[in-house]
């Protein structure tokens, strides 16, 4: 088995007093999808933060490409995030500039190339999402999906190595989560990307994902090939993974018994 | 926006500033009428009161402005204010047996040296010192003396 | 009882908390500001809308305080024949007080408030921290040249604020109300001072544009990215920059004119 390309141990994270992670461990190779899955407000996008050394954790080993990221001075951190691409939630686009210049943005920053040469590249990673035609559109008039393939032409503008994708499918109608899980797919074998899929989406996520963890309540509950974890004995995998409204996550949130509360008779 | 327009808009704004600072400096303040501390030369006259004479008072001569107050000492060993006058080297030719007043403008006014030249041939040079004062009038002197007066008067 | 004193408590930790906060990210800003002299096209951009966005609210009500100045110092004055002061009057109040406080509200209002609801916004659609995973330091792209921007144009502002004033008491005073135009200009001329005056507003104006253009970030920076924290930390900017802004006013009249 080859070196993970990320390997996180024992690692420890605490917003405020709520441990948010406590003793996760988790690898993740090269060139494969991983698809990191729990409910809402498990951390998932605290994690993805983690590893591109945005948040520093409490404790613990986060090792991206050989690197201690929580040790990493501002330069080497900066050196290193140019290895890696991120997809965020609601795109990130910069608001005042037009699609085009917002994937010329990482190549401007980061090279002094010759203006055509920047266009031809922007134009390509356009294309490869789809979107060479809106080339002049500003943020602001694109749809949810659009605004996250321009993000993704963005995040792969440098050739990174790896990309993170922040829950991609969230709020996209099924035409636009159809686009963006064939594009997450592709890229991932025709660039010999390493992707990072964090979602709760879990039909459009397992499909693509060669391998999947499952989060909750700070820790990794079961990983393995989506295939085997649907055929895992764990009440909580399958509650989560068929989506079936009561199980170990009790349909109601914890409560004194509804007869007492009754009873209180006015007092809230 | 275009590039181009904002960077004339910007450039316009700095040009406004800049031309607003100028006209501040050049025509609502002092900084002409000085022409400059560059072309002006210092001497030095003792008074034994300078009453409300403050420095950047002026210093004229037959009612003309000829350069300002530039510094007010007390010298311990005489008791007496030693006021130093910046003048503006246009006006170099001041006999040394010159005398220096220290008047008031208007009855509530500012208090200004004025200068009255003497008949000396020579002139008064950088760090001369004017050797004929007449101190400031304070108004407290000036009552108490009446009053000494009309009290004395009162006796006859 | 005690849970008061705790609260007094929990305030005055997160007043210095928040406070110490705001100095490390001036210091963060300040160290960066080197760095925006190779990029001289973001300063300029943000020029254009901090200064010269600004421009019209300033001349207008430069223009309006200069006349007001004129009309109630014409009354006052012609009581005591003194009318021909009116030019000290106008001039002394707008270069050393009004010039600088009152443009530095109008800025804190309009500029710092836009400033603080766009970095507070591109906060909150995370554009911030898409800068950081490209690897972009977003204080040294956005922040320091917005800084810088504030820095450079409030004292152009302030200067741009007083002369329109001067000229609209002159047009009062002079125009309207007959005082002598010889005399307006030659006591006013008497009066202020180059260095005490004018160069001393103008170090309050750059004082200022320092000030709000910081508090404005700051708030702008540390809000919590929703629409309620942006809405807070564009009020926030204008009242405690209007706050700072007059109690700094004080310290620097005292230290300036106070003999």
């Amino acid at each position: 088995m080859p070196e993970p390309v990320v390997k996180i141990r024992d690692l420890r994270f605490a917003r405020g007093n709520r441990l948010i992670f406590d003793g996760v461990n988790l690898d993740i190779y090269a060139d494969c999808v991983t698809a990191i899955m729990g409910p809402s407000g498990t951390g998932k996008t605290t994690l993805l933060k983690l590893i591109g050394g945005q948040l520093r954790p409490l404790s613990g080993s986060i090792r991206v490409y050989g690197e201690e990221v929580p040790h990493l001075g501002r330069q080497a951190l900066y050196r290193l995030r140019r290895r890696i691409g991120m997809l965020f939630q609601t795109g990130a686009l910069l608001t005042d500039i037009d699609v085009f210049e917002n994937v010329a943005y990482p190549i401007r920053e980061h090279t002094r190339l010759p203006e055509a040469l920047v266009r031809d590249l922007v134009l390509m990673k356009l294309e490869a999402v789809g979107l060479r035609g809106a080339a002049q559109l500003m943020p602001g008039q694109l749809s949810g999906g659009m605004a996250r393939r321009v993000a993704l032409a963005r995040a792969i503008a440098l050739d990174p190595m790896m990309v993170l994708y922040d829950e991609p499918f969230t709020g996209q109608d099924p035409i636009s989560m159809g686009v963006l899980v064939k594009l997450i797919r592709e890229l991932n074998d025709a660039l010999d990307l390493t992707s990072v899929v964090v979602s709760h989406d879990v039909a459009e996520t397992c499909a693509i994902a060669d391998y999947a963890y499952l989060l909750s309540d700070g820790k990794v509950v079961e990983h393995g090939e989506p295939d085997a974890l649907r055929e895992s004995s764990s009440d909580w995998s399958q509650q989560f993974l068929k989506a079936l409204p009561d199980g170990p996550v009790a349909f109601h949130y914890p409560a004194v018994s509804f007869r007492d509360d009754l009873l209180q008779g006015g007092q809230r | 926006m275009n590039s181009r327009t904002i960077e004339i808009a910007v450039g316009l704004f700095v040009a406004c500033g800049l031309a607003a600072l100028f006209m501040l400096a050049m025509q609502v303040s002092n900084l002409a009428s000085l022409g400059g501390d560059g072309d002006s030369y210092t001497v030095t006259a003792a008074f034994e009161n300078v009453g409300g004479l403050k420095v950047r008072s002026p210093v004229t001569v037959a009612g003309v402005r000829v350069g300002r107050v530039d510094a007010i000492d007390y010298d311990t060993s005489a008791y007496e204010a030693v006021v130093t006058l910046r003048i503006n080297s246009a006006y170099d030719a001041f006999p040394d047996d010159t005398s220096a007043s220290i008047f008031t403008a208007g009855l509530l006014g500012e208090q200004y040296v004025a200068l009255d030249p003497g008949g000396s041939m020579d002139n008064l040079a950088q760090d001369g010192r004017i050797q004929l004062t007449q101190s400031a009038l304070v108004m407290e002197q000036i009552i108490g003396q009446f009053l000494y007066s009309m009290a004395d008067k009162d006796k006859e | 009882m005690l849970d008061a004193i705790q609260r007094l408590g929990r305030v005055t930790l997160g007043f210095f908390e928040r406070l110490g906060r705001g100095h490390l990210f001036l210091l963060q800003v300040l160290v960066s500001l080197p760095g925006i002299v190779l990029r001289p096209g973001l300063v300029l951009r943000q020029m254009y809308s901090v200064g010269v966005l600004t421009l019209v609210i300033i001349v207008v009500s430069g223009l309006f305080v200069g006349m007001v100045m004129g009309l109630q110092g014409y009354n006052t004055l012609v009581d005591f024949g003194a009318e021909e002061s009116l030019g000290v009057l106008v001039a002394l109040s707008l270069v050393r007080e009004l010039g600088p406080v009152v443009t530095a509200l109008l800025f804190a209002g309009r500029a710092g408030s836009a400033l603080s609801a766009e970095i507070g916004l591109m906060k909150a659609t995370e554009q911030l921290s898409g800068m950081e995973m490209m690897a972009v330091d977003p204080i040294q792209r956005v922040i320091a040249p917005r800084f810088l921007a504030a820095f450079l144009s409030m004292p152009l502002l302030a200067a741009i604020f007083s002369a329109v004033g001067v000229y609209g008491g002159w047009f009062i005073g002079v125009g309207l109300l007959g005082v002598d135009d010889g005399a307006f200009w030659a006591q006013m001329q008497d009066k202020v001072d180059l260095y005490d005056d004018i160069y001393n507003g103008v170090i309050k104006s750059i004082v200022f544009g320092f000030v709000v253009g910081w508090i404005a970030l700051f708030e702008g920076s540390d809000t919590l990215p929703t629409a309620e924290g942006v809405s807070r930390a564009t009020t926030q900017t204008v009242v405690h920059s209007a706050l700072v802004v007059l109690g700094l006013d004080f310290v620097l009249t005292a230290l300036m004119f106070g003999d």
